[in-house]
């Protein structure tokens, strides 16, 4: 970002101030400046970004067995990735987590944002702060505390099913591991949502709200004709960061298999799948592989996602 | 001004490059100058050559300081890279980029052949390993082998036997089965008694336990040899392996014991509350119980050679055990081959082991000696519990194979057992999609089926 703010902005100053020479050099002076403000930024960008990208992409090239070395496959791996039912399956599961995880941590953060945007009390900055701490818990962290909210043993739903004489369910069984990851991203989530949405909120001309009670409009009907059409790009942003997010889905459970590694497969999810092939299963050529073709997937989506909401985000 | 910015800025590329340094370099240490702050314990002697060592053995800072104050031209720096599957996670990267290895590393003797496969570690009959054979346990010393290559200096074994609740067995009339159609009884009879509890656990995610109680059966799951390298054979679905998961699940069907997995906190509380009656395990089992909490107070606990197949003929089997490798970035690999040869080569050595991390050894001298035998456990009510049960284990342990791709190997075989389990296909079933699975991913990573 901060790359091109120095060649956009040069255009708009240059030819106002053309007449003379020296204005041209110190703005090239100052330019030599900006690079060097950037340099730091720039320097661990490309040590720990772009060059491992890089060297990755070249991995991802070559094949190396077990049994044969390395040789150059060109895109030999790419082709197998996408014909790689573990990898689809993967793909399918991740889509299934985003068709019904993002909606659900969009309503909890909508609800609540519009709640929170409503009261004025001290019972909404308490509130607010609240549904917010959880995103400052690490992920790991909060992964690791839901296993044991989970554990049949230690977690709380044995005693609260008792009370109504009812067997809790094993929130780590097959069936179940689904609800139970959903539900452990969306505590997590949907409380730093609730914040950018909320913010968006605040930005809102508090006198179009007058106008519309002027008009006879209800608290309902401003937020849905209203606060909600007016927040529509931030809303575009919040469903692309969890779509991202959910595609790439990785830490809970990869946490959680250590308390279920039936009901959670290596194979999980593609971020799992390329873990375990680079660390368990020292293949590290097609992991490289699976990585770059998650990427190009992640890329995909996001950018239809965006090509279908250009009106709402305001990119058209 | 300018001055300053530059300075500024030279101090963060000189920031950059010091910590690519750093990470670039640590690995190099090793043999003749590892750097001593690196190490968790302090050397003792500065001036003599250094080996890195990576280990997770409890107690091992005692067995160090001992090996260091006790050597003055070699000194071990050790480093607890995490245990089991983080250390090899670890190694394997560092075996992938060539850098960052220690000398010597601790390994679990399962899986070698997966490191060997990528020449990371120093075959040490180069370097003596032959003269110290006759030292170690038979069986454990063929674990640490390929053909004629040695690999490794076996460290601690896991012959296998049987931790029994004595109070939960005689509140339900159990006597201690010592056949598994026995065992089989005596789960039946637990669950008549009504107290809640199973006779035991398996675990769908038990790996090498699983792969031990089918060994007992004469599986054998793989053909391989390190200096045949491109060649491997595999039966995981053989008769034995058929046998003894078909029983398993026949037990599991019946709600005669648990499924639960196996290594979480759950499993752990429940091998001491009394959830389970009983918990097989491998020698250094009585460790870890040992080492959990919530148990219940009254526990009687005592143990029983393993449950048999055929009574008049015994098979022992291992779970786990680990070793010392040299690896092929060592420094030095000869002084890396005498600290692996000499960490547990002596009794002192030994005996330091047993004492502060409760190793079952696989040195001959300390293994066959009057004390050990006669060691007595207060856990286990004063039982000799190594003369009465592991001992005859060990010695009846004949050594196993294992695959090159062996973390592969376990975690499909959970996938299988857990789909057995889940009631989506029986044992045989199971077996033989894993061995399609298996015979598949060999045949991709190049390997030729025998």
């Amino acid at each position: 970002m901060a790359t091109t703010t120095a060649p956009t902005s040069s255009p708009s100053i240059e030819p106002s101030e053309r007449a003379t020479h020296r204005p041209d050099r110190s703005f090239r002076r100052r330019q030599r400046w900006g690079w060097l403000f950037v340099a730091p930024f720039a320097l661990v960008f490309l040590t720990f970004l772009i060059l491992p990208l890089v060297f990755a992409f070249r991995m991802s090239l070559f094949s190396s067995t077990l049994a044969t070395g390395t040789r150059f496959v060109g895109a030999d791996n790419y082709v197998k990735a996408f014909t790689d039912p573990l990898f689809l399956e993967g793909l399918v599961t991740v889509a299934k987590f985003a068709f019904i995880m993002i909606p659900a941590q969009m309503l909890v953060a909508l609800v609540a944002a519009l709640v929170l945007d409503n009261l004025t009390t001290w019972a909404s900055k308490f509130s607010r702060l609240m549904i917010f701490i959880p995103y400052a818990v690490p992920v790991v962290i909060g992964a690791l505390m839901w296993g044991f909210l989970y554990s049949p043993r230690f977690g709380p739903a044995g005693s609260i099913f008792a009370l109504f004489g009812a067997e809790a369910p094993n929130f780590l069984a097959q069936d179940s591991i689904f609800g139970s990851l959903v539900n452990i991203v969306t505590w997590q989530w949907a409380g730093y949502y609730m914040i950018i949405i909320y913010a968006a909120l605040r930005g809102i001309d508090p006198g179009i709200y007058e106008a519309a009670v002027l008009d006879g409009a209800s608290d309902r009907q401003i937020a849905w004709r209203i606060k909600i059409p007016l927040i529509s790009s931030s809303m575009v942003m919040v469903i692309i960061f969890a779509l991202i997010g959910t595609l790439q889905f990785f830490t809970e459970p990869q946490v959680l298999r250590g308390v279920a590694q039936g009901a959670i497969p290596t194979d999980y999810t593609p971020n799992m799948y390329a873990f375990s092939l680079a660390f368990s299963y020292s293949q590290f050529n097609y992991a490289s592989a699976i990585s770059f073709a998650l990427g190009i997937v992640v890329f995909v989506f996001s950018f239809f996602f965006l090509f279908l909401t250009r009106k709402q985000s305001g990119l058209k | 001004m300018r001055a300053k910015f530059l300075a500024s800025a030279g101090i963060v590329a000189a920031t950059a490059v010091a910590l690519t340094a750093c990470s670039g370099g640590s690995g190099e240490g090793g043999g003749g100058g590892a750097e001593a702050a690196s190490c968790t314990n302090t050397v003792v002697n500065a001036d003599a050559p250094q080996v890195t060592v990576w280990a997770w053995y409890p107690g091992f800072n005692d067995v160090v300081d001992a090996y260091n104050n006790a050597n003055d031209d070699v000194q071990i720096c050790w480093t607890n890279a995490g245990q089991g599957n983080d250390e090899y996670t670890k190694f394997s990267t560092s075996v992938e980029s060539g850098s960052g290895a220690p000398d010597v590393i601790q390994l679990e003797s399962e899986v070698l052949p997966s490191f060997t496969i990528r020449d990371a570690l120093v075959d040490l009959t180069e370097y003596g390993a032959d003269d110290v054979k006759d030292n170690y346990a038979e069986g454990a010393w063929e674990d640490a082998s390929s053909g004629d290559s040695v690999y490794a200096i076996p460290v601690d074994g896991g012959p296998m036997g049987m931790l029994y609740r004595q109070d939960l067995f005689d509140a339900a009339g159990i006597t201690v089965p010592t056949t598994w159609e026995e065992f089989r009884v005596a789960a039946e009879k637990l669950k008549a008694a009504g107290t809640g509890g199973v006779l035991t656990d398996f675990p769908t995610n038990g790996r090498a336990f699983n792969q031990a109680l089918f060994a007992q059966a004469g599986s054998v799951p793989f053909d391989y040899d390190s200096a045949n390298p491109q060649e491997i054979g595999i039966e995981v679905n053989d008769a034995g392996a058929k046998k003894v998961l078909d029983y398993w699940d026949g037990l599991i069907k019946d709600g005669l014991v648990a499924t639960d997995d196996a290594f979480t906190p759950d499993y752990n509380t429940k091998l001491v509350d009394g959830s389970y009656a009983v918990y097989l395990a491998a020698a250094w089992g009585p460790g870890y119980l040992q080492g959990l909490s919530d148990a219940d107070p009254d526990a009687v606990w005592k143990a029983a050679p393993l449950p048999q197949w055929d009574a008049a003929n015994p098979v022992q089997v291992n779970w786990g055990g680990s070793t010392f490798a040299v690896t092929e970035q060592a420094g030095d690999k000869e002084l890396s081959a005498r600290v692996a040869k000499e960490i547990f080569g002596s009794e002192e050595q030994m005996n330091l082991g047993i004492d502060k991390g409760a190793l079952f050894p696989s040195y001959a001298p300390v293994l066959e000696s009057e004390e050990f035998a006669a060691k007595e456990y207060e856990f286990f009510g004063g039982q000799q519990i190594n003369k009465d049960v592991f001992l005859e284990a060990a010695a009846g342990y004949e050594g196993a194979t294992f695959s090159p791709f062996q973390s592969y190997a376990y975690d499909q075989l959970t996938v299988q057992i857990f789909a057995m389990v889940q009631g989506e296909k029986d044992a045989s079933t199971a077996l033989d999609d894993l061995q399609a699975s298996l015979e598949q991913y060999a045949t991709e990573q190049g390997f030729t089926l025998k």
